[in-house]
C-alpha cells in the first residue's frame, strides 16, 4: 500500500478553500467512471476499451455491471487505440481508457491516423494525467500529451478542472463523435462551477472577472489559481480574473484575447511542460492579436522532474496558491519597474 | 459473379492498368501492387459484399488494407468495382487530388487511411469484434505484408484476434519475401511466419497468391469455429513484369520509357493470348 497521498492544498489554501466556500468533490477519474457507465447503461453501443487498465480507470464497477460492454486488450495500448478506432468506424461510441503517459506516447501513431486521420470518432480518455503518478517518476508522467496531439489535426482536446467539467466533457465526447482527448487526474479536486454553469466545448469559463492579473488556467491546476486569485484580491487588493481552459483544441481564442487586452498581467498554468502546452498557445494567440501584456507560462520546467508526491511536485514549480500570488506578485512589480 | 475466364482477364488489365497510373503519376509502389493484385481481385469481385451502393451499409464486409503502399492496386481495383470513374486514377498524388499515394477515406470505397504499417490489423480486430457485439455476419478482412510483419502493433492484435475468437476475421499476407532493404529473412526475419500465426491461436492457409482458383477456394471457405484465419498467399513482387518481377529496386520503382512500353507489350500479348481463349 502506498502511503497517503500528501493533499494539493496546503492548510492555508484549504482554508481560503473553505472562505470561498468551494467543496471537496471526488477524483475526476470517479466522476469520469460513473457518467461513463451511465450513458452505457442506456446505450449497448456504448463500449470502454481498456489496457489493463480498468482498476486504475475507476472501470471495475463497470466491467461488473457490463462485461459485454468493456474490451480488454491488456498491456497493449497500440492495440488500445487501434481496436478502438476499428470499433468506431463500425458504429460504436467508443472510450479508450489508459494511462496518458501511455497512451500518449506509445501509441501516438495509431491516434494521430487511425483516430484523428482516418476520423473514427474514438474517446481517448488520459488517466492519471500530468504528474497524478508522482514519485513514480518520469515513465508515468504525461507533461508531453498536450503539445503532442495539439500537433494533430482533427482532434479536440479538453481537460477538465473540476468534476461538473468532467461530467460535461464525457457527455459531450459521447454526443459529439468527433475524435477527443479526455485528461483527467486521479487526485479530489475542488468543485469551482455553480450548478447553472453552461459547459461548451471550444469555451472558456471564466470564474472571476478582475482586470489587473488574468489567470489563463486548464485541468487540475485551475482550483489553485482561484486560490491565488482570492489571496492577492485580499492581501494585496489586485483585482484578478479566473478563466478555466477545459479546452485546450480549439481553443477559447477571444476570450484569450479579451484578458491579454483588458488585464496587464497574464498568467497560464497548467500540468504540463512548458513546451508547447496551454501556455505557448495562448503566447501565439495574444501575440497573433497584438496585444502585448505582461506574460508568464507557469508548468513544469524542461528539466528532469523533481522527485515527489504530485503534491510536492505542484508546491516546487509553484502551482500551488502561494506559488501562483507570489508570481504574480513579481510580474506586477516588475511592471510597475518598467513603466 | 465474373467466371475464371473473366477473373483471370481483369488481373491482367489491373497490372496493365497500376502501371499506367503510376507511369503517370510518376511515383509509386509497383512491386508491392503488383504481387497483391490478383488477391484484390478475388475478393473485390468474388468475396467482399460491398458495392458502391452498400458501401455505407452497417453490416458490409470490411477489406482494409494494411500495406497501404500498394494503393495502386487498390484504386485500380475500386474504380473497376465503380466506386468511381477511372480516369480519376490519372489524379493519382497531383496537387489537391484525393487520391494521396496512400490509402484515404476521401476515395470512395476506401474503409481506413492506412499507409504506417502495422496499423491494418488492430483496426480490423475492432471492426470484427463489433460485428460480433452486433451479430452482423460481416467479415473483415486485412491485407499485411510480409516486411510490415516486423511492427510489433501485429502481434498484439493477432494475440487479441485470437483471445476474442474473431472466426469473422481474416488477415492475408502478401508473402513477396522483398522489403525495401532486400529479403525480409536477411533485413530480420520473421520465419516462419505460419507457425507464428498457428502459436497466436489462428487457423493458418498457405496458397499460391497468385492463382485466382485457389485464392477463390481459400477465402470462400468457412472459417474455423472460434478462430481468425490467416492466409499466407506466397506472391512474387513485381508479378507479370519479366524484370520486375522477385528484384527488390521495383519496390517503389517507376518504369523509364523504354521500360514502361516493354512492361505493357508483355501484358498485353498475355491479354491477347488470354482473350483468344474461349471464356
Amino acid at each position: 500500500m502506498s502511503a497517503p497521498a500528501r493533499s494539493l492544498f496546503s492548510p492555508a489554501a484549504a482554508r481560503r478553500a473553505n472562505q470561498l466556500g468551494l467543496k471537496l468533490g471526488r477524483p475526476n477519474l470517479e466522476e469520469f467512471a460513473d457518467t461513463l457507465l451511465g450513458l452505457a447503461r442506456a446505450d449497448r453501443n456504448v463500449i470502454a476499451v481498456t489496457s489493463d487498465s480498468r482498476g486504475s480507470g475507476k472501470l471495475g464497477p463497470f466491467g461488473q455491471a457490463l462485461p459485454a460492454q468493456i474490451v480488454e486488450v491488456g498491456i497493449a495500448e497500440q492495440n488500445l487505440v487501434g481496436v478502438a478506432a476499428g470499433l468506431a468506424s463500425a458504429g460504436k461510441t467508443v472510450f479508450a481508457v489508459s494511462p496518458a503517459c501511455f497512451l500518449t506516447a506509445r501509441s501516438l501513431e495509431q491516434i494521430k491516423n487511425d483516430v484523428a486521420y482516418s476520423d473514427n470518432p474514438v474517446a481517448l480518455v488520459g488517466i492519471s494525467a500530468g504528474v497524478s503518478y508522482g514519485a513514480l517518476g518520469t515513465t508515468h508522467h504525461s507533461l508531453h500529451d498536450l503539445a503532442a496531439l495539439r500537433a494533430i489535426n482533427n482532434l479536440e482536446i479538453i481537460v477538465p478542472a473540476d468534476n461538473f467539467e468532467t461530467r460535461e466533457a464525457v457527455l459531450a465526447a459521447a454526443r459529439l463523435g468527433r475524435p477527443v482527448y479526455l485528461r483527467f487526474g486521479k487526485a479530489p479536486v475542488y468543485t469551482l462551477h455553480r450548478p447553472d454553469a453552461v459547459f461548451e466545448v471550444g469555451r472558456a469559463l471564466t470564474l472571476r472577472e478582475g482586470c489587473d492579473v488574468a489567470f489563463l488556467a486548464t485541468g487540475e491546476t485551475v482550483a489553485h489559481a482561484v486560490l491565488a486569485a482570492a489571496e492577492l484580491a485580499e492581501q494585496d487588493g489586485v483585482s484578478c480574473r479566473v478563466i478555466s481552459l477545459p479546452t485546450i483544441k480549439p481553443l477559447d481564442t477571444a476570450c484569450i484575447r479579451r484578458a491579454a487586452t483588458e488585464c496587464s498581467v497574464v498568467i497560464t498554468v497548467e500540468e504540463h511542460m512548458v513546451n508547447g502546452g496551454l501556455g505557448e498557445a495562448c503566447a501565439g494567440v495574444i501575440l497573433q492579436a497584438g496585444a502585448r501584456p505582461v506574460f508568464k507560462i507557469v508548468g513544469i520546467p524542461d528539466e528532469y522532474t523533481v522527485t515527489g508526491s504530485q503534491a510536492d511536485i505542484f508546491a516546487h514549480y509553484g502551482i500551488s496558491m502561494e506559488g501562483l500570488a507570489a508570481t504574480a506578485r513579481a510580474l506586477l512589480e516588475s511592471r510597475s519597474a518598467s513603466v | 459473379m465474373p467466371s475464371d475466364h473473366e477473373l483471370a482477364l481483369k488481373s491482367l488489365r489491373y497490372r496493365r492498368r497500376i502501371l499506367q497510373a503510376i507511369k503517370h503519376a510518376g511515383a509509386g509502389h509497383t512491386g508491392g501492387s503488383l504481387s497483391c493484385i490478383d488477391i484484390l481481385n478475388v475478393l473485390y469481385n468474388r468475396i467482399l459484399r460491398i458495392t458502391p451502393t452498400t458501401a455505407k451499409d452497417p453490416a458490409r464486409d470490411r477489406y482494409v488494407q494494411s500495406k497501404g503502399h500498394s494503393v495502386e492496386a487498390l484504386f485500380v481495383v475500386l474504380a473497376d468495382r465503380g466506386f468511381f470513374a477511372d480516369e480519376e486514377l490519372d489524379t493519382l498524388c497531383q496537387y489537391r487530388s484525393h487520391f494521396v499515394g496512400h490509402p484515404t477515406r476521401k476515395v470512395p470505397g476506401v474503409e481506413q487511411n492506412t499507409g504506417a504499417l502495422g496499423h491494418g490489423l488492430p483496426l480490423c480486430v475492432g471492426t470484427a469484434l463489433a460485428a460480433k457485439m452486433d451479430d452482423s455476419g460481416s467479415r473483415t478482412f486485412t491485407l499485411l505484408g510480409d516486411g510490415e510483419l516486423a511492427e510489433g502493433s501485429n502481434w498484439e492484435a493477432a494475440m487479441c484476434a485470437a483471445h476474442y475468437r474473431l472466426d469473422n476475421l481474416t488477415a492475408i499476407v502478401d508473402y513477396n519475401t522483398l522489403q525495401i532493404t532486400g529479403r525480409t529473412r536477411d533485413v530480420c526475419s520473421n520465419e516462419p511466419i505460419d507457425a507464428k500465426f498457428a502459436a497466436f491461436g489462428w487457423a493458418v492457409r498457405v496458397v499460391d497468391g497468385h492463382n485466382l482458383a485457389q485464392l477463390t477456394t481459400v477465402l470462400s471457405s468457412a472459417a474455423e469455429v472460434g478462430k481468425p484465419t490467416a492466409i499466407i498467399a506466397r506472391t512474387v513482387k513485381g508479378r507479370g513484369v519479366s524484370f520486375m518481377e522477385d528484384v527488390g529496386k521495383w519496390h517503389h520503382g517507376v518504369p523509364n520509357d523504354v521500360e514502361f512500353a516493354q512492361a505493357l507489350r508483355e501484358i498485353d500479348a498475355q491479354l491477347v493470348a488470354m482473350e483468344r481463349i474461349p471464356a
